[in-house]
């Protein structure tokens, strides 16, 4: 099979050799200019004053505490997120029914909602002043200002992923599948496990990959709702903004090549993920 | 019986497969609880301090300058990132380079880097000491602290928005077109300009809006390099931090309320911009 690509350089409409040439080097430019630079300006600023430095940053004790609370709010938001992406993509790929469309809009909404704003809102209904902020006075329970707000705000901002992932993969993939499974008198989790989860194996990963990305990275909603108390409420994105605004740029920089390096991974493992399943790009991103 | 029946199946067609109503169940619940109570907590408060008390908190000329600068800078960056993302996009479908993986995988970059993480390298950059803030302060240029930081922090973030969408259309391209083109006697420029960019500017429009609704709301790259000077280059969602940090709950919830309803708007016109580039691919 010829691929269009192919034909097209075939056939002679090809642009001149300088057109190509200035088109590929102002495409590399404004990537080196813009995005790749800053992935550099981490790392050298992190081992800007040595080796030595760079790893007493991240042994020290807050940074420890923050490299443990992330990882736990993560280890809740994400499965959270990934159970949901499942049983609604089930819902929605495999059945008809009304409103269908507006669902998939209501799921896509934390996408258009400023994290700010997200965060913002939980301190609404759970803040001193906010909805249930008496009750949960009265009731001793701390979750503005505490680990609770930070994973409810971390659930909301990374809430769309999975699901994003899952819902046209499995919409493509039909039930034909899982009808001929039932039929031939497979149970309902048995044909979940059997025949839909391998065929969306590679999707699942996706999403989660990118889902767990966000759920580290987080800094805005996390930052309404953490209170940033050292050791206790920071997270390593808010880490690296308290030792940045105290001038400790070598910690703040150490602590955000972590999170570089998490970043990284996530984009290897992304294009083996797109490798394996045979993708080779994909739609609309988030 | 059957009379319920008929009147579920016109809701949902019958299926063999189990499961609907407890998924569905689920589904809703989980996005009722996470998401969409603590939305109308916002919308609820916003609308009970009154008509004129919003528009007082959330109107303010700080609050305007704030709007300003956030509309003004993701406009901005997203139509250069409109530009220079179909260049990108072009030159990782069209031609082959060496290295041309890791470029690809470069792109990907912004939605993968925490913003704190951008953002403080953004500052490092562009300080007046920095690798490009540097030379440019020789030539008088002065980014760090100023609207054109929030532009350039607002540059990273949003180019995959537009090379990831633009990207698919231009692969799916028929070379047809291109070679009819050709052969009706149009220069190779002429085609890109006339042919080929019209098939794929619902895409461009499409990344451009997703880019920009990103923009609106960003704020951890933002914040480290703008020096969020009031009244010069301070983001609205900062204001929102800010006003909640004196406790002034009233004019958080306005303003969070406007940036809300700006990204609501702008989600419906990507909704129809989508449905419009599937329609249009169709077509072609």
């Amino acid at each position: 099979m010829i691929t269009p690509a192919a034909r097209a350089s075939r056939i002679a409409i090809k642009e001149p050799p300088w057109l190509k040439v200035v088109l590929t080097l102002s495409a590399l430019l404004f990537l080196l200019l813009f995005v790749a630079m800053p992935l550099a300006a981490v790392f050298v600023e992190a081992f800007r004053r040595g080796v030595d430095m760079f790893f007493q940053a991240l042994v020290e004790p807050d940074a420890l505490a923050a490299i443990r609370l992330t990882t736990f709010v993560a280890a809740i938001a994400v499965p959270l997120n990934m159970l949901f992406g499942i049983v609604a993509s089930w819902a929605i790929a495999k059945f008809d029914f009304a409103g269908k469309s507006v669902l998939i809009t209501l799921i896509d909404l934390p996408f258009s909602v400023s994290p700010v704003v997200a965060g913002l809102v939980f301190v609404l209904l759970f803040g001193i002043h906010g909805w249930f902020g008496q009750w949960l006075v009265d009731n001793d329970i701390q979750i503005i200002f505490a680990v609770p707000g930070i994973v409810l705000a971390t659930i909301f901002v990374t809430f769309p992923f999975v699901a994003r992932e899952l819902i046209p993969l499995m919409e493509e993939q039909g039930r034909e599948e899982e009808e001929a499974a039932m039929s031939l008198g497979a149970g309902g989790l048995q044909t979940f496990f059997r025949v839909t989860l391998p065929n969306i194996k590679w999707g699942l990963l996706y999403g989660v990959l990118l889902c767990n990305a966000r759920a580290m990275g987080e800094f805005g909603a996390v930052s309404v709702v953490s209170g940033h108390i050292r050791g206790e409420t920071n997270t390593m994105p808010l880490h690296v903004e308290i030792l940045y605004n105290e001038y400790n740029f070598v910690a703040a920089f150490a602590v955000a090549s972590l999170l570089a390096g998490l970043a990284l991974i996530t984009l290897v493992l992304k294009k083996f993920i797109e490798w394996r399943s045979g993708d080779t790009g994909r739609g609309a991103p988030l | 019986m059957t009379a319920i029946a008929q009147r579920l199946s016109v809701w949902r067609r019958d299926s063999v497969l189990p499961g609907f109503g407890l998924t569905l169940g689920l589904t809703l619940t989980y996005l009722s609880l996470v998401i969409l109570l603590p939305l109308s907590a916002l919308i609820i408060t916003t609308s009970g301090m009154g008509w004129q008390a919003f528009l007082d908190a959330a109107f303010t000329p700080r609050a305007l300058a704030a709007y300003k600068l956030s509309f003004g800078a993701a406009f901005i960056a997203a139509g250069i990132n409109a530009v220079a993302g179909v260049i990108v996009a072009w030159v990782l479908v069209r031609y082959s380079f060496p290295g041309k993986r890791l470029v690809d995988a470069i792109v990907d970059l912004p939605f993968a880097l925490p913003t704190a993480v951008a953002g403080i390298a953004l500052a490092a950059i562009y300080a007046s000491n920095g690798w490009i803030g540097g030379p440019l302060s020789i030539l008088g240029i002065k980014v760090a602290f100023t609207p054109l930081a929030v532009v350039l922090a607002l540059l990273f973030e949003g180019l995959p928005f537009v090379v990831r969408t633009v990207e698919p259309v231009l692969q799916d391209l028929d070379p047809e077109l291109e070679e009819a083109s050709a052969s009706l006697g149009a220069g190779r420029l002429q085609t890109m300009v006339r042919v080929i960019l019209p098939s794929i500017l619902p895409a461009v429009v499409t990344g451009f809006a997703l880019a920009f609704a990103r923009g609106l709301g960003e704020y951890g790259s933002v914040i480290f390099i703008a020096g969020n000077l009031p009244m010069v280059s301070e983001i609205a969602p900062l204001l929102i931090i800010i006003k909640l940090e004196q406790y002034d709950y009233t004019g958080a919830t306005a303003i969070a309320t406007v940036v809300l309803l700006a990204g609501f708007i702008l989600l419906l016109v990507i909704n129809v911009l989508q449905r419009w580039s599937r329609r249009h691919e169709h077509r072609t």
